[in-house]
Order: C-alpha cells, then sequence, then structure tokens
C-alpha cells in the first residue's frame, strides 16, 4: 500500500478542477433534459481525449500514457463526484483493457491508439439476462468456413449507444454456466445483422441492448484464445470492477460531502441539525464506512498494477465495499436533506440513479460476495 | 512494499539472529496460552528468560529512545522486527506484564514527564520490571469522564487521594496507578483535573476484583483512603491533567485499533476452517449453509477492509507513527469487527458454542464461548463507540459539540 504518488496527486487535482469547472454535474442535468440519445456530451468526451485520460492504461507503443489502474482510478473517482458522463470506462478502460490483454498486434495497432485519444469507443457486450453472469454467456458463436457467425442477444452495454466497436463473448463450446467454450470477438458496430436498441434508463447514460442475428466475422475477429476466453473475460471485467469501485467511491464520496455541508448549515429547532447525535453519528459512521471503502478500492487498483496474484479478490472487495457504501451513502443523502433531498431539482436523485446503476454493472454486491466467498474457499 | 531499504534489510538479518539464539523454541505459537493472563505463569521459566532478555534488549519498547532503555528503533525497523517475531511464533510478553506501561503510560510519560521522572519510570517499563495500572473511569464518570470525584489535596510534600476509581484493569496487581484526580474543585469540570502517578502498595489503596459475564476479568474497583503520593508523581501540569488523560487516551485507542502486531495473533485457528469442519460443504465445496456462507464471507471481507485501512494510514502516514483522529475509526471499525467474528465463530459452533467448562467442549470451544463475552467490552472501554462516533462527528467532520455541557 502506498499514498498517492506526487505526478498521481497532481493528477487528482487536475482532474477535480476540470470535472467542477468543465463537467460539473450540471452538465449532465443538461445532457439529460436535451434529449441526448449518445448518453454523454461529445465536448466533453473530446476534451478526455484531449487530456490523454482516455490512454491511462493503454502502452505508450499504442499512443497511450501507460500509467496504470490506480491512476485511472483517480481520474474517476474525481469524475465521479461530478457525475461526469463518458466512456472513459467503458472504454479508456475496459475496451482498452480487453484489446492489451487479449488482442493481437493487427487488432492493437488498429483500435487502441483510436482508444487512447478517444476517437473510437470500443466497450464491452457480456449479459445477456437481467443479472450480471459471465459465465451463462450464450450468444452462439459457430463455425463458419471463413471465420464465425454471432446469433442471440447482448443486453445494457455500457456506451452501446455511441460504441464503434463491441468485445462480445460469445459461446463456442459448452452450454452457459461452463466456464470453458467461451471465446471474445471484436465486432464492429456497423457490422450487418448487429442491431442495437437505446434503452432510456433512469440515470440517462447511454445503454443499449444488441441483437445479432447471423452477423458474419472473419477468423481474424477472435480476440484471444477461442474456447478459452472465460479467464480472458474475467481480467477484463476485473479492470472494470476496479475501475467501477473508483468511480462508485467518488460517487459516494461527493454524497457524503453535500450531505456534511447540509447538517452544518441547515438549521431546526433553533440549532444547525449537524449537533443533533442522532445525525452526527451517522455521518461518523458513514465516514467510517467511507475510509474502509477507500482502502479496498485503492488496494484493488494497486494489485492490478502490481500485478498481484490477489487482485481478483481484491477486484470484488473493492466492487462490494465501494458498492455497500454507495448504496447506503445514497440512501442517506436523500434521507438527510428530507424534502429537499426528493426535487428533481436538487441533485440527490441523480446520485441515487447513478449509484444503483453503477452498482449492477459488471456484479453487484450479491454478486461480489459469492465471487469473493468463492476464491477464498468457502 | 515495492522497493527494499538496505539499512532495514541489514536490520532484519540482526533482528533474525538474535532471535535463533534468544527466544526459547519452546514458547513458540503460544502467546494466547502462556499471555491470557496479566502475568506469565509463574511455573514458565523460559517465559520469564525471554520476557528478561526482550526487555534488556530494549525491544519490548523497539521505538523508545535508547537513553531510557528503550530499542531505539525506527518505526518502519520496529514493523521489521514484528514480522520477525511473527515468523517464528515469537511474541512480545512486556505488552502485557508491564501493564498499560508500555501501550499508554510510557508514550505519555515521554511526552509529558519531566526528565527526573522519565529516568525514574521509564526503564522500569523498558524492563519489564514495573505494572502498570489506570484509574480513569468512577462510578459515576464512565462515558462523562469529567466529572469524576476523586480528589487530591496538596499536603506540601505530598499529595492525599480520597476516592473511588472503577475499571482498573490490574489494579490488584499493579505496582503503580496513573490516577486522575480532581485538584481544584471550584473550577469547570474539565479545568480542574490532574494526572497522578501512586505507587500501589501502601496501605491507603484496596483492590477488589469485578467478574464480568465471561468469568474472571482484570478489572477491579480501587478505593483510594488517604492514599499518599510525592508532589513530583503529577505528570504533566497542576490542573492540566485533562489534556494529559486525554493523550493517553488516544494512545489506549491507538492500542486498541487491531495494528498493534508481535503479539503472535497470527496463529490462531481460522474462521474459515472452523466454518468447514462444523457447518460442513455441498458437493461444490461450498460452506453448506448458503445464509452462514454470506455473512461469513461478509465478515471477511470487512476484516479485510479494517486491515487494509491500518496499511494505508500507516502508509499516509510515511512510516512516522503518529496518534490521529484515525484512531477513533479504526477503534469502532475493530471492535465491530471482532465482535462479528465471535458471533459468527459460536453460531459456527452450534451446541459446542455454548460450553462454559468442563467435560464435553474442546478448549478452543470454550475459549470462543468466554472470548465471545469478554469482547463485549470492547466497544464499551476506551471510550465506548458512541464516543468515538462524538469524537469523529466533532474532529474530523467539524460537527458541533454535542458533549460539552456543564
Amino acid at each position: 500500500m502506498a499514498a498517492l504518488s506526487e505526478e498521481q496527486t497532481l493528477l487528482k487535482e487536475q482532474a477535480k478542477a476540470w470535472a467542477r469547472d468543465e463537467a460539473p454535474v450540471a452538465k449532465f442535468r443538461e445532457m439529460r433534459d436535451s434529449g441526448n440519445e449518445r448518453g454523454f456530451d461529445k465536448g466533453t468526451w473530446a476534451a478526455i481525449g484531449e487530456m490523454g485520460w482516455a490512454g491511462i492504461v493503454i502502452p505508450e507503443a499504442y499512443g497511450g500514457v501507460d500509467l496504470g489502474f490506480l491512476t485511472m482510478g483517480v481520474v474517476l473517482e474525481e469524475l465521479g463526484r461530478q457525475l461526469t458522463a463518458s466512456p472513459l470506462l467503458a472504454s479508456g478502460l475496459v475496451g482498452a483493457s480487453a484489446l492489451v490483454l487479449g488482442g493481437d498486434e493487427a487488432q492493437k495497432q488498429a483500435w487502441l491508439p483510436r482508444i487512447a485519444e478517444g476517437s473510437a469507443v470500443v466497450t464491452l457486450a457480456v449479459d445477456e439476462g437481467p443479472r450480471h453472469a459471465p459465465l451463462r454467456t450464450g450468444l452462439a458463436a459457430e463455425k463458419t468456413a471463413g471465420g464465425f457467425r454471432l446469433r442471440g442477444r447482448k443486453g445494457h452495454v455500457l456506451e452501446g449507444v455511441a460504441a464503434d466497436a463491441f468485445v462480445v463473448a460469445a459461446r463456442t463450446g459448452g452450454a452457459p454456466g461452463d466456464a470453458s467454450g467461451i471465446s471474445l470477438f471484436l465486432v464492429e458496430g456497423d457490422a450487418r445483422g448487429l442491431g442495437r436498441q437505446r434503452l432510456a434508463t433512469a440515470d440517462s447514460r447511454g445503454y443499449a441492448n444488441l441483437r445479432f442475428e447471423g452477423v458474419e466475422l472473419p477468423r481474424a475477429a477472435l480476440l484471444g484464445v477461442e474456447d478459452e476466453g472465460g479467464r480472458l473475460l474475467d481480467a477484463i471485467l476485473d479492470r472494470g470492477r476496479a475501475g467501477l469501485g473508483a468511480e462508485m467511491l467518488g460517487v459516494a464520496a461527493q454524497s457524503f460531502d453535500m450531505t456534511l455541508d447540509y447538517l452544518k448549515n441547515r438549521v431546526q429547532f433553533g440549532s444547525v441539525i449537524g449537533g443533533f447525535q442522532a445525525l452526527g453519528h451517522r455521518a461518523a459512521g458513514l465516514f467510517t464506512e467511507m475510509e474502509m471503502a477507500r482502502s479496498c478500492v485503492e488496494a484493488a487498483l494497486q494489485a492490478l498494477d502490481a500485478g498481484s496474484e490477489d487482485a481478483a479478490p481484491l477486484c470484488s472487495l473493492s466492487k462490494a465495499k465501494a458498492g455497500d457504501f454507495l448504496h447506503h451513502m445514497s440512501n442517506e443523502l436523500i434521507q438527510m436533506h428530507g424534502g429537499i433531498g426528493m426535487t428533481d431539482e436538487f441533485d440527490a436523485g441523480l446520485y441515487l440513479k447513478r449509484a444503483r446503476a453503477l452498482e449492477a454493472t459488471f456484479g453487484n454486491q450479491a454478486f461480489h460476495r459469492d465471487r469473493y466467498a468463492t476464491l477464498l474457499g468457502i | 512494499m515495492a522497493e527494499t531499504d538496505p539499512a532495514l534489510e541489514a536490520f532484519r538479518a540482526e533482528a533474525r539472529a538474535w532471535l535463533e539464539e534468544s527466544f526459547p523454541p519452546s514458547l513458540a505459537g503460544r502467546a494466547a496460552a502462556l499471555m491470557g493472563g496479566e502475568s506469565i505463569a509463574a511455573a514458565e521459566t523460559d517465559a520469564i528468560e525471554w520476557a528478561r532478555r526482550l526487555g534488556a534488549r530494549g525491544w519490548g519498547t523497539p521505538t523508545w529512545p535508547a537513553e531510557y532503555g528503550g530499542g531505539g528503533l525506527s518505526q518502519l525497523a520496529a514493523q521489521v522486527l514484528n514480522q520477525e517475531l511473527d515468523r517464528i511464533g515469537a511474541f512480545n510478553p512486556l505488552i502485557r506484564t508491564t501493564g498499560m506501561g508500555i501501550t499508554m503510560v510510557g508514550p505519555t510519560l515521554l511526552e509529558y514527564g519531566s526528565e527526573e521522572q522519565k529516568q525514574r519510570h521509564i526503564p522500569k517499563i523498558c524492563r519489564g520490571e514495573v505494572f502498570w495500572a489506570l484509574g480513569y473511569s468512577e462510578p459515576n464518570a464512565g462515558s462523562d469522564l469529567a466529572s469524576l470525584q476523586t480528589r487530591a489535596e496538596d499536603r506540601g510534600d505530598h499529595w492525599v487521594v480520597n476516592g473511588q476509581k472503577t475499571w482498573t484493569s490490574g489494579a490488584d496487581i499493579a505496582d503503580w496507578c496513573g490516577v486522575l484526580v480532581r485538584t481544584d474543585p471550584d473550577a469547570p469540570k474539565r479545568d480542574g483535573i490532574s494526572f497522578l502517578m501512586i505507587d500501589m502498595h501502601q496501605p491507603g489503596i484496596e483492590t477488589r476484583p469485578i467478574r464480568l459475564i465471561g468469568g474472571a476479568s482484570p478489572f477491579c474497583e480501587t478505593f483510594f483512603n488517604d492514599a499518599r503520593t510525592p508532589k513530583d508523581e503529577l505528570l504533566g501540569p497542576l490542573n492540566g491533567g485533562w489534556t494529559v488523560g486525554k493523550r493517553l487516551l488516544q494512545h489506549e485507542r491507538q492500542s486498541q485499533t487491531g495494528a498493534t502486531s508481535g503479539m503472535g495473533g497470527g496463529r490462531r485457528r481460522s474462521i474459515r476452517d472452523v466454518a468447514k469442519e462444523y457447518v460442513g460443504v455441498d458437493a461444490e465445496g461450498r460452506l453448506a449453509d448458503a445464509d452462514l456462507r454470506a455473512r461469513l464471507t461478509d465478515h471477511l471481507m470487512s476484516a479485510r477492509a479494517h486491515a487494509l485501512t491500518i496499511a494505508r494510514v500507516t502508509a499516509e502516514a510515511r512510516g512516522n507513527h503518529q496518534v490521529g483522529a484515525a484512531a477513533s475509526i479504526l477503534k469502532n471499525a475493530a471492535s465491530t469487527v471482532a465482535q462479528q467474528r465471535a458471533e459468527l465463530l459460536i453460531e459456527l459452533l452450534g451446541h459446542q458454542g455454548l460450553g462454559w467448562d468442563g467435560e464435553g467442549y474442546a478448549d478452543h470451544e470454550l475459549e470462543a464461548v468466554r472470548g465471545w463475552l469478554t469482547g463485549k467490552a470492547m466497544s464499551i472501554y476506551g471510550g465506548s463507540f458512541e464516543i468515538q462516533n462524538n469524537i469523529i462527528a466533532k474532529n474530523i467532520l467539524g460537527l458541533p459539540e454535542t458533549t460539552q455541557r456543564g
């Protein structure tokens, strides 16, 4: 464990200031109200690309800056504070990790530089049912003379509206539930037979359902090893989960700050309500939870940077602990603000909606408790 | 953890070599058995000899200044020493055999004591020759400690102390006691308190052990009837005892954060193994009771989060060991996690988790029951869970004070 490096501290300050000034919650609200179907503001994403953040986990040889996962986490946390909507996590972290970990030279050359500069959005299409269940992958990849043919569906794909390409988990063998027989494919967004349906979610970001109706792929579209994509998928997901831990921590930390501020300013019964022990103790409890969650989030990101064998359980720990804290915090955000917290005009509702969306992404707390137990052998 | 420091590695080799020749192998892994009570079992000559050697080397108090008999080690070197102790199942008995001497009194004395006081008291703690108790709580001054009534009168060259203390850990076997007394009854309650050090071996002091729900306990009631102590046993300024006493409590919290090692704590039976043995597993190796499995997992995750937080706080302090506000957070997390574990443990044991003593129960089953009961005190002593929340709310979050009235 280490405290942040000087470089990371500087970047944290930079990201905090940028998100506050250039991509604050008000901008997200504006995007929501404008009926933007993409789910993020183009200018915001372009600025993120220019600052190099989309290339944080991409090697320099492919146009990235290669600063590692803890650094990415630092940025995601700060953007999470302002609910900044962008494909940074879906593409800059998850899509990029898929290619870095599983891509061959040609695939890396083709996509990583574009992901790094933000000119292409590559996202992971994994879940098919209502709950996160990578092993339940059932989308069929049938062998053809020249490659594969994909049939099936994917649901709630992150940044699925804007994506230029999808990393698709499909079944080349076995049955849903089997660990083997999963393969990953890189599918371009304009592939024939691929349909996408934008979803209007409570959180207003760009989710889509995908239909694969006999999408023909060349053999070169395979990412990693045929039938053995399960482990690769898990590794990609873990990078996403660690990033989500950081983003969730940011959303929750901001919710905490807003609540604490309200406790110090709202006057009832002749005094600020933060002086009431019933509220002060809840704030103290939330702060304690936040500190524990932060330790888990940082440990997971550092374990990924170090290539530690402990990374998988730590990523589940991070997702579960940050998720538990965010869940609790987002409810307390509303409750402690009282009536004002219920109004759409106030931001609390936006934080609550983002909270549940992030909790459900790549496994909620229950999923990760179960996974942690399995990894520990109990 | 990335880079290794050559000086530290050299120290590791030195510590390892010294432990090799000084630590009796017969004691390895037996910290819990040997240190369950307040003093090492008299029959254990090896243990007594080990305590003597560790004390003579100053490594029972590794970071204290060498001039007073401490080890003079840096915080990082002390961590290395603890790792080396843990590695061979060794432990630091002086943490127990000096009572509150190492964890609380010593650090406070080093900060507030006069040169004479340090010379008089610190070396004896380092060598493990003196057992310290603390007289803080009173029957009517628990969480509201500042309302304490035990008083000390100035009689020229000495103080005369009258009153009653309670929850005085180890008072019945203590050599010395640090006592918070009222020296100015007319001042506002926090401003009339002083910290006195009192020799327990005198007729004016009587102790009565308190039996707790877990059976025996180290706690006593302590009665002061015209007890005496010399004038120069006042620690810190006259009527400045609240500050000194609070500082000492910060050290107490620090010792209750779960961060203290070198206690051989890593060798206890894992709760995972207990779960598998008593609950059984299904065909896929999962704990047979799904509800228990989920709750056990939740506990293990909280325990890991707590351990990671200790590591993070230590790293962020850059090895600079300091008593901070973080101690309140860590203490509450530590007591929550420990109590959660104890409850789970007896639940896992089923009927075997109901024993009190005698036939039909294994030693570890009985220990689980006693530990479960005794552990309820963790969220009460050293400033209760609620008092810690007051401290967090006020000192860290900057919320208004709620307990200053009166």
